[in-house]
């Protein structure tokens, strides 16, 4: 019996070992003096099979991603970390419904926690923004959001040692830039809490798309009592998480669920929807469409590539507009796609109604052009890309003729035919999705010019490096919007910028991105920016674009009423049910 | 006795040192790094966040920081998966989720694998032993997540016999601690099967069967001892691998456990998240060997510490 023993003994330790850990086992929170706060272990937590069909209440549960890196407004970057954002929290502006007639309404800016604002020219071409709060808001510890919060939080995203991705959000407000480089100190950046209810920015220049700006998760309100007593760890409890959104944090398993409750506190606390929404952390894909598929997940926006063609057939799936472009860019420092003309060749044999059709087919829109659909023109009036029309057709019609076009251009470059050309590689981060396209790529290039293409993949972070230092000929690349407007998708190319992956460098370039920062005149601005993209593409070929992104979404039948920007942004804090 | 474990707990910690160092140089021997994205952030932000967690310093000397904090309790805190939470709480609460489903797991294992080797050695070249051969073969040979998705789509998606996701209830158990406790179990069967069958044609054995023991106490009072010799030397990876949780599984089954961080953490590129797990996972291997090798002693009295082991 002593062999028994002995393996007992050493089960018996090792579960001691995981049994003296149980205080906290399954706990949303570790810092918590407030045991009230945590969530008293597994079981107590929401039963995922009766997600809103429990007595009486509306219980959302969505899964948009796995885990997110963090939900603190000034250091998020991701979409799924944002769209949590913004029921937790509420920006001078916030994003309201559009109706469109669909199940899933679009998304617009609309008053926040300021009920209006006013912008004023300076004569020095400043332009000034002040925004006049709304009565009665309040955090969800019931303090008043006062004007000082924005102040706060706008100084505290822009300061260096808050490290913040997206402080660069903010270079159009007065000293910011200088701020973030830090040769001036954060009290410097061109805000101001005039009283308590009125906050004033100052811009550089007249800033078309400021609204989307005022709106952003990076800019909303924070605490700075709370963050300044918690430090760096005040996300991650309950107790010291305080918004001033819809909805409030009421716990955080890690890796497993986020579970937000309405907030009694909010100014439209009695049109809110669901008594609770809570995010399912999966990162499985397979696993989110099971988890939808057995009922227990009410919406979901990723499942694996293989089921997508047959869902959106019976339309169980859908597709949503997204402000994004996927491109490939080519290295345009070293050989052979330092030519132009290699690089517009490169660019016209792509089939791109043959890849969004046959490969991705998920309603992606072929793209002519580098801004996206949906982009506005000089203010709000049009369409960017309608404006800034084609650079080359993408009519089925018309391949022939454009392939033929692309074999003089290689000519003329000297590698007739394809002959005396250099194998080159595609490079793309290990996903199917993209090794699809790439396939579909290789052989349209091998095929119509002649040209021998490898494809090369590397594991996602692998790849982020080889890409930012240039060491590719050819490389997958994908742009979200932050903001809408086409400066977003054209200020990455100047010269030397941390998003210029193609190395691409042109003073004319450059000198136009720059006009569009100062320039005070719509028209003139709106011009610039065609040029430049006219430069990028109809010029110089730095980019070969493929599709527009879309978004997908499966949502349970008798659910309703959520919005979704084009910038990725779900909104359910309006969802009805039945 | 004594001093024996105290020289098996210096190698150990010895080993432990040098894993945790090799560990270190390699992680930063990959590209990549724990800020970039998809979207690069500005050079003044990369290098606010560099100087911020200690990463601007040359490899070497981030190297003897990152031991000299870690003897003082101080493991860092994550740079990308949980941003700025202690490395020390996401194990806390990660662990036990692991643990407890690894136990189970790992009970199952041991209580399924042993016998099932043991009927096998017996009903050697029978109809018992050839299913079970097809079975052990099976569960050696599907990889993990295969097994894992394939139930949840039959048994969750299809039948709807269990939920699909999370480890709230008992009924959530079923389908991880299964897909966890296949491989071992399976592998305990076989290592278990062979070993038996040297075991019963030892002399001693054919003694007792000509004495007329029953085949049942032959099994358990006089082979099973010699043949578990193998099976406990298992016994003591696999126990620290399935208590850490499986990545497979516990993405699948979408469990917040420690395991799929073990993965993720890489991935990520989050550096004081890599050298937490591994060194809790190098750890626990560590302790789990020691207590194997002092378990031999008990299991054969014939193992002497005080001699040839030393």
């Amino acid at each position: 019996m002593k062999r028994f023993l002995a393996l007992a003994l050493a089960l018996t330790m090792v579960f001691a070992l995981a049994a003296c850990n149980n205080g906290t086992d399954s706990g949303s929170v570790t810092q918590s003096g407030d045991g009230a706060a945590t969530t008293p272990g597994a079981g107590a937590s929401t039963n995922p099979g009766d997600s809103g069909t429990s007595a009486g209440g509306f219980e959302l549960t969505v899964n948009l991603s796995s885990e997110p890196a963090t939900i603190d407004p000034a250091l998020n970057s991701a979409v799924d970390g944002a769209v949590m954002l913004n029921h937790f929290f509420e920006g001078l502006i916030k994003l309201g419904p559009v109706e469109n007639g669909e199940e899933m309404k679009g998304a617009e800016f609309i008053p926040g926690q300021a009920e209006s604002w006013d912008i004023a020219d300076n004569p020095d071409g400043t332009q000034v923004w002040t925004f006049h709060l709304r009565d009665g808001i309040t955090w969800s510890d019931g303090q008043p959001v006062t004007a000082g919060d924005f102040v706060y939080a706008w100084q505290r995203l822009v300061t260096p040692d808050t490290a913040a991705d997206y402080a660069y959000m903010l270079d159009v407000v007065v000293n910011a830039n200088d701020i973030m480089e830090g040769t001036k100190q954060p009290s410097e950046l061109g805000v101001k809490a005039l009283d308590d209810k009125t906050f004033e920015v100052t811009l550089i220049t007249n800033v078309p798309y400021f609204t989307d700006i005022a709106g952003f998760p990076a800019c909303f309100p924070v605490r700075k009592d709370v963050i300044e007593s918690a430090g760096d760890q005040w996300t991650f409890d309950p107790a010291t998480y305080i918004g001033n959104g819809p909805y409030k944090l009421q716990s955080w398993n890690h890796s497993e669920q986020i579970v937000a409750v309405k907030n009694d506190k909010h100014y439209d606390y009695a049109n809110l929807g669901p008594d609770t929404i809570t995010f399912k952390l999966i990162d499985d894909q397979s696993a989110m469409l099971n988890g939808f598929q057995t009922g227990e997940l009410d919406y979901i926006e990723d499942l694996p590539i293989a089921e997508i063609p047959a869902l959106l057939d019976s339309g169980a799936l859908k597709v949503v507009p997204y402000l994004g472009t996927y491109y490939v860019e080519f290295q345009t420092t070293l050989a052979p796609f330092d030519n132009p003309k290699v690089r517009e060749a490169f660019n016209l044999v792509i089939d791109r109604t043959f890849i969004v059709k046959n490969i991705t087919q998920t309603g992606q829109l072929p793209a002519s052009g580098f801004v996206p659909s949906g982009i506005y023109d000089a203010g709000q009036a049009g369409d960017f890309r309608e404006v800034g029309g084609d650079y080359y057709s993408i009519a089925d019609a018309d391949y022939e003729a454009n392939c033929e076009k692309a074999r003089a251009l290689l000519a003329e470059a000297g590698f007739a035919g394809g002959a005396g050309f250099p194998t080159v590689e595609y490079l793309y981060n290990t996903s199917d999705a993209h090794k699809a396209v790439g396939e579909a790529l290789q052989n349209m290039w091998q095929t119509e010019l002649g040209v021998t293409v490898q494809l090369q993949n590397e594991e996602w972070n692998t790849f982020l490096e080889t890409r930012k230092q240039g060491r590719f000929s050819i490389c997958r690349g994908g742009w979200i919007a932050d903001y809408n407007d086409a400066v977003n998708f054209l200020d990455m190319f100047v010269t030397g910028g941390g998003n210029n992956d193609p190395q691409y460098a042109n003073p004319d370039f450059d000198a136009l991105i720059r006009q569009i920062k100062a320039e005070s005149d719509p028209a003139k601005r709106t011009a610039a920016l065609h040029s430049a993209e006219d430069m990028l593409l109809g010029r110089d070929w730095v980019v070969a674009p493929i599709y527009f992104y879309t978004n997908k979404y499966m949502l349970k039948p008798g659910i309703s009423n959520f919005y979704h920007s084009a910038m990725g942004y779900t909104i359910f804090s309006y969802a009805k049910q039945g | 006795m004594v001093r024996y474990i105290l020289k098996r707990l210096l190698v150990a910690l010895l080993t432990i040192f040098v894993i945790s160092c090799v560990t270190f140089l390699l992680m930063n021997a990959i590209p990549g790094g724990p800020f970039l994205s998809e979207k690069a952030p500005s050079q003044a932000t990369l290098d606010a966040m560099n100087a911020k967690y200690g990463l601007d310093k040359p490899v070497p000397v981030q190297l003897f920081n990152y031991v000299k904090s870690v003897f003082q309790g101080d493991f860092g805190v994550s740079l990308r998966m949980q941003r700025n939470r202690p490395i020390l709480d996401i194990i806390k609460e990660m662990f036990p989720v692991s643990a407890k489903l690894g136990i189970f797991a790992l009970l199952s294992a041991i209580i399924l694998g042993i016998p099932m080797g043991c009927v096998a050695a017996y009903r050697q070249g029978k109809v018992t032993d050839s299913i079970l051969r097809v079975v052990t073969t099976l569960g050696i040979a599907v990889p993990g997540f295969v097994l894992a998705a394939l139930l949840q789509y039959f048994l969750c998606v299809k039948l709807g016999l269990f939920p699909s996701m999370g480890i709230a209830k008992p009924i959530q158990y079923v389908l991880p601690v299964f897909c966890l406790s296949f491989y071992p179990m399976c592998y305990i069967g076989r290592l278990m099967r062979s070993s038996m069958l040297d075991a019963i044609n030892q002399e001693y054995v054919r003694t007792a069967r000509a004495k007329g023991v029953r085949p049942f106490a032959l099994i358990f009072k006089h082979t099973l001892r010699n043949a578990v010799i193998p099976v406990i030397t298992y016994l003591g990876p696999l126990t620290a691998y399935t208590l850490t949780g499986g990545f497979v599984v516990e993405s699948v089954f979408s469990i917040p456990g420690l395991g799929r961080y073990f993965v993720q953490s890489i991935l990520n590129r989050d550096y004081p998240l890599i050298m937490g797990t591994t060194i809790f996972l190098a750890v626990l291997i560590v302790m789990m060997n020691v207590v194997v090798d002092i378990a031999y002693k008990f299991v054969d009295p014939r193992i002497d510490f005080g001699k040839g082991n030393d």
